[in-house]
């Protein structure tokens, strides 16, 4: 597999990482340090043996084992664990399937295309046998008896589970950082690319208190599909939780049409927004895997019943036919100049290739925020009900009355932001508020959507915008501001597309000068998943965006894994 | 109001659930000289009222009352109405839950078609508009039998409106005066139904069990009561009455309590009230949590639900997938009104016959099994069927189906009465014999006990020639112009006969000797 434009890059001196997976896994790591110079360095073409087809070949022509693969990703997750991307690591479980996916292979049949290729969860899919916590204390220690759909069907395709990811607390939030087991760590803040930017512009700040957060709410699966601990993560979006934290790790982010992917066993945020997410390192990937999971599901009655043809992309060598839309209302005085400079270099970018790129109009826009507000906070309300600590989860020692114990339960079980969600849910779902709130709210909710109908039917075939304001930004500055602020400002271009049932995806385009990655996304029409996936292919062609360079962390962090290891068993 | 929604009622676990309005006013209280109303109350269920109004004060003005139901009747189907778990009745507690019962986060509800089905058909036989599109909707309260902490219901646009029943109840004190009533039938809507609690007070524990299945039928009653042409009266719930005769105890006393409360100065509060059954009475239930407010909201995991007919259906359309309304009206029953008026007008039975028949389930199947077997009258047969058999399964509380007398062992027992084989009171022997059920048939009872009629014309003159003789005064007095002395000497002959004589037959014969 080994591409000719690498093949004479000597590998550096092996060290863990560079033989962590095949002779060719090195070799990015070996261009990087070489080539990889500039604030927006060319990507090599090596890099897509990082993806989930090439390592299908490998696997299928035998160059590596499934448990190979396995061992090293949980080897890897040993060595980011300071990412705290992982809530459980579920590694007895990874290598039996990793063992059972080897006699698959070794007889020749595999299942599929993701067949021994290691996979992760994020912890508000419900996996049997494995907790699922969905980083609330409400729900530690709670061990669902059934699989989702979704993992099922990557688990009927051989995939092996890594592990589940870290979260906001039921998916609340924009930066994973809300969550009982503490914020996830951008892997970029460790990149070698940040890490350079940084020492030009700044010397005495201590570099590790300031790290960057990863975005929300599926932040553990971005920085796991980042930080190589696996090839695909299950994420999921409800006002863009899959695609901000993609765009803030530098991975694909998809969102696909609400009603393709079953929801049975996600945990819910709000049932009619939400979607399973998928995070790749490409779109193909990104395809692929949606290809797996998109169909109808008898136990999810909001999932379409025409049958879905498996998602291949074409390559697509000529845009002359396509109409890119610009929503000038995503034009806001938040957005940082360089997220809108880039917005505009992708849109030249279409124009040169012979796309028609038109400015369009999506006038309730500027309600989206609060509309989404009054109808997320409802759901909340009513989906969190069941919490109360008699059937599973979290219940208090008050034995007082049930009354008091739900009181107790709940007051222990949930964080303020979930409260403060339920609180105002409630609000808006009594008798003498619903028709000014919630039942206004849906009206917004439709004007919303046909917003969307109106311009795909005047004949745009994707919209193009920004996915966040900015690059990721660190830790101490982000928690300056509340979780509610947080997420009214960070959902802004992402949730206008969860209230219309929308596919829509975040492509990494560039570093940003600080080193940082930058996204953008696209936007489809209802069910042509497929046509937005091809456009997000042709324009992650042409940007070729920079993989992550993270040799010196991997480094730096498997002496601090050894100590730490050390100091525990001490500790004995 | 609650015998056609009996009609579906098995053991299930879903609900179909009809709100049902009042139609008419129940007019309650003595009529007073000014007033040309002089019916006493009824009920606007088809039952008797238990306790009888007060006496009439003078000067005092009538009451109207408004009475509506709210009737909760599980659905006959194998599985419930939001998931795959399968409904026994008195199975193990929680033995059948599926993860959505138990509500699991993550899990979702997926729609019974089976329960769509029955309830179109029960809209259908309420004579409701159907909605082409109906939806559900979350109804929210915390209880520990309860576990998502909201119930899907269909509150806003529910399956069937505006429907109407039509029955009969007999009014005044001849059962025979029958009227037709009607009530309206606001809305019938599928409901998820609830877990069940168990209470124990010793440990002060509660037990929940999440299998559902807490009884076919359950009405909560709304009752107000006003003086006519003033406005309706603050209203009380009388909730989980269990029985159609619970259900009218509990609205004639609830009204009765309620126009006492406000003759002595008192006032109604808009409050949910039980049923005491043992004493009778409806009592304050504790309310845990004040005024609920249920915080509705659309169920956001069930697609509107739409159904078709046979002029709308979509061309090519997966039968599996959709429900036409015109080809479950095909399917329909015959209804109850249907049916009783075909009684009357086939065997020529009186209204209150038609009614009874059908008010006891499998008491119409019993019936025409009978008269499919035997030759005697229809009129014989109701007769029978409608006293002495119902009696006896009243006397001892067993259904039709647990009946030791089976229709072919009546219709035998009817025949042999028909052609004079036995007499009528040696027929209600052979009745209670057959009730005890010793496996012997009509005829064998009969010949064993020697109940036959005495066919032995001979022997009949015999044994009249030697009554007569016996009792020379009861013969003078008849000779002496007192007409009734000839039934005592029968009483006599029939008795001496050990009741297997004919009383006609022994008339005849007695009156040949006297006049010779």
């Amino acid at each position: 597999m080994v591409k000719d434009g690498c093949a004479h890059v000597k590998p550096a001196a092996a060290t863990d990482l560079s033989v962590f997976l095949l002779v060719t896994w090195s070799l990015w790591w070996q261009t990087g340090h070489e080539d990889h110079v500039g604030p927006d360095p060319p990507r090599s073409e090596s890099n897509c043996l990082l993806r989930v087809q090439e390592v299908s070949v490998a696997l299928k022509q035998g160059q590596v084992t499934p448990t190979e693969l396995c061992q090293r990703c949980l080897s890897l997750i040993k060595k980011t664990k300071f990412l705290n991307a992982y809530i459980t690591v579920s590694e007895e479980v990874a290598l039996k399937q990793a063992e059972e996916a080897e006699k698959r292979y070794k007889k020749g049949h595999s299942l599929g295309d993701l067949d021994g290729i290691p996979i992760a969860v994020k912890d508000n899919f419900s996996t049997s046998g494995i907790e699922t916590t969905c980083a609330s204390n409400m729900l530690k220690g709670y061990v669902p008896p059934y699989n989702a759909t979704v993992v099922q069907k990557l688990l009927d395709q051989g995939a092996l589970l890594m592990g589940k990811t870290n979260l906001d607390e039921f998916a609340m939030g924009s930066g994973s950082t809300d969550g009982i087991f503490g914020p996830v760590k951008n892997p970029w803040s460790y990149s070698k690319q940040y890490r350079e930017k940084r020492k030009q512009n700044s010397h005495s700040e201590n570099e590790d208190s300031n790290w960057l957060i990863t975005g929300g709410s599926s932040g553990g699966s971005a920085a796991a599909v980042s930080a190589f601990t696996c090839f695909a993560a299950l994420g999921s979006d409800t006002g863009g939780s899959t695609r901000n934290p993609a765009a803030h790790c530098g991975v694909v982010g998809l969102k696909p049409s609400y009603g393709l992917v079953s929801r049975h066993g996600l945990i819910p945020l709000v049932n009619s927004m939400d979607v399973p997410g998928i995070l790749t390192r490409c779109v193909d990937d990104a395809a692929t895997v949606l290809g797996i999971l998109a169909g109808h599901d008898p136990k999810d009655s909001t999932t379409i019943q025409d049958p879905v043809k498996p998602f291949t992309l074409p390559s697509l060598t000529d845009v002359s036919k396509l109409c890119i839309g610009i929503p000038k209302e995503y034009l806001t005085p938040e957005l940082s100049s360089e997220v809108h400079s880039l917005w505009s270099k992708a849109a030249n970018l279409f124009e040169s290739e012979g796309a028609k790129v038109i400015e369009v109009s999506l006038p309730h826009t500027s309600y989206s925020i609060v509309c989404y507000h009054v109808l997320c906070t409802s759901e909340v309300a009513s989906n969190m009900a069941r919490f109360d600590g008699l059937e599973y989860g979290h219940r208090c020692d008050s034995s007082v009355s049930t009354e008091a114990m739900y009181a107790a339960t709940r007051r222990e079980g949930f964080n303020d932001v979930v409260r403060g969600r339920i609180l105002s849910g409630n609000f808006f779902l009594l008798k003498e508020n619903y028709e000014n709130y919630f039942v206004k709210a849906q009206k917004v909710r439709r004007l919303i959507a046909n917003d969307f109908v109106n311009v795909f039917n005047s004949g745009v075939d994707v919209l193009l915008t920004p996915t966040t304001l900015s690059e990721a930004v660190p830790y101490t500055e982000f928690i300056k501001e509340d979780n509610r602020t947080r997420s009214a400002q960070d959902d802004i271009f992402t949730q206008a597309v969860n209230m219309a049932g929308l596919p829509a995806v975040s492509v990494p385009m560039a570093l940003s000068t600080q080193g940082l990655p930058i996204g953008l996304q696209f936007i489809g029409r209802a069910f042509c998943d497929q046509q937005l996936l091809t456009v997000a292919k042709w324009f992650e062609k042409q940007v070729q965006f920079p993989v992550i360079q993270l040799q010196e962390l991997m480094d730096d962090c498997s002496s601090v894994f050894e100590n730490e290891k050390l100091a525990s068993v001490s500790l004995k | 109001m609650a015998a056609p929604m009996l009609r579906w009622c098995c053991p299930g676990r879903r609900f179909a659930f009809a709100r049902v309005g009042c139609g008419s006013c129940h007019r309650r209280g003595p009529p007073t000289g000014s007033t040309s109303n002089g019916k006493r109350g009824q009920s606007t269920v088809a039952q008797q009222p238990h306790i009888t109004a007060q006496k009439p004060r003078k000067g005092e003005r009538e009451w109207a009352a408004v009475v509506g139901l709210e009737i909760h009747a599980q659905i006959a189907s194998n599985s419930k109405l939001f998931s795959g778990s399968q409904v026994h009745f008195a199975a193990p507690p929680n033995s059948l839950v599926s993860f959505f019962d138990a509500s699991l986060p993550g899990t979702l509800p997926v729609l019974n078609r089976r329960c769509v089905e029955a309830a179109v058909m029960t809209g259908l036989a309420l004579d409701c508009h159907i909605n082409r599109k109906s939806l559900f909707d979350r109804k929210h309260y915390f209880y520990a039998d309860l576990p998502a902490g909201y119930q899907i219901t269909q509150q806003r646009l529910p399956i069937a409106v505006n429907g109407s029943l039509a029955y009969s109840v007999s009014v005044g004190r001849k059962p025979s005066q029958m009227v037709t009533r009607t009530v309206r039938v606001k809305q019938i809507q599928l409901e998820q139904d609830s877990g069940k609690s168990l209470h124990d007070d010793l440990r002060s524990q509660t037990l929940i069990d999440l299998n559902r299945a807490e009884g076919q039928l359950r009405v909560d009653a709304n009752i107000s009561v006003h003086r006519p042409g003033e406005p309706l009266g603050v209203r009380t719930e009388v909730k989980n009455l269990n029985s159609a005769r619970f259900l009218a105890r509990a609205i004639d006393y609830e009204i009765q309590r309620q126009i006492n409360e406000l003759e002595n100065g008192g006032e109604i509060l808009n409050e949910t009230r039980s049923f005491d059954y043992k004493l009778g009475c409806t009592v304050p239930m504790r309310d845990k949590e004040g005024k609920q407010d249920y915080r509705f909201m659309p169920e956001p995991n069930l697609p509107p639900l739409l159904l078709y007919d046979s002029g709308s259906l979509p061309p090519g359309a997966d039968p599996q997938q959709v429900i036409d309304i015109d080809r479950l009206r095909e399917r329909l029953p015959e209804l109850p009104r249907v049916t009783r008026e075909r009684l009357v007008r086939q065997y020529g039975m009186l209204p209150e016959h038609s009614c009874a028949l059908l008010n006891e389930v499998g008491l119409l199947e019993f019936f025409q099994s009978v008269i499919k077997e035997t030759r005697a009258e229809p009129k014989k047969v109701t007769s029978w069927v409608l006293n002495t058999f119902l009696g006896f399964l009243k006397q001892q509380n067993l259904a039709v189906s647990e009946s030791p007398v089976t229709p072919s062992a009546l219709a035998e027992l009817l025949d042999l009465l028909d052609r004079k084989a036995i007499s009528s009171s040696a027929a209600k022997q052979v009745f209670e014999e057959l009730w005890r059920n010793e496996g012997k048939t009509p005829a064998q009872i009969v010949a064993e006990k020697k109940l036959e009629l005495l066919q032995d014309l001979e022997a009949l003159e015999q044994l009249c020639r030697s009554t007569l003789e016996a009792h020379p005064h009861v013969v003078m007095d008849l000779k002496r112009g007192n007409p009734r002395a000839i039934n005592k000497l029968i009483g006599l002959v029939r008795k001496a006969t050990l009741g297997r004589a004919d009383p006609t037959a022994i008339k005849e014969v007695l009156e040949r000797q006297l006049s010779s």
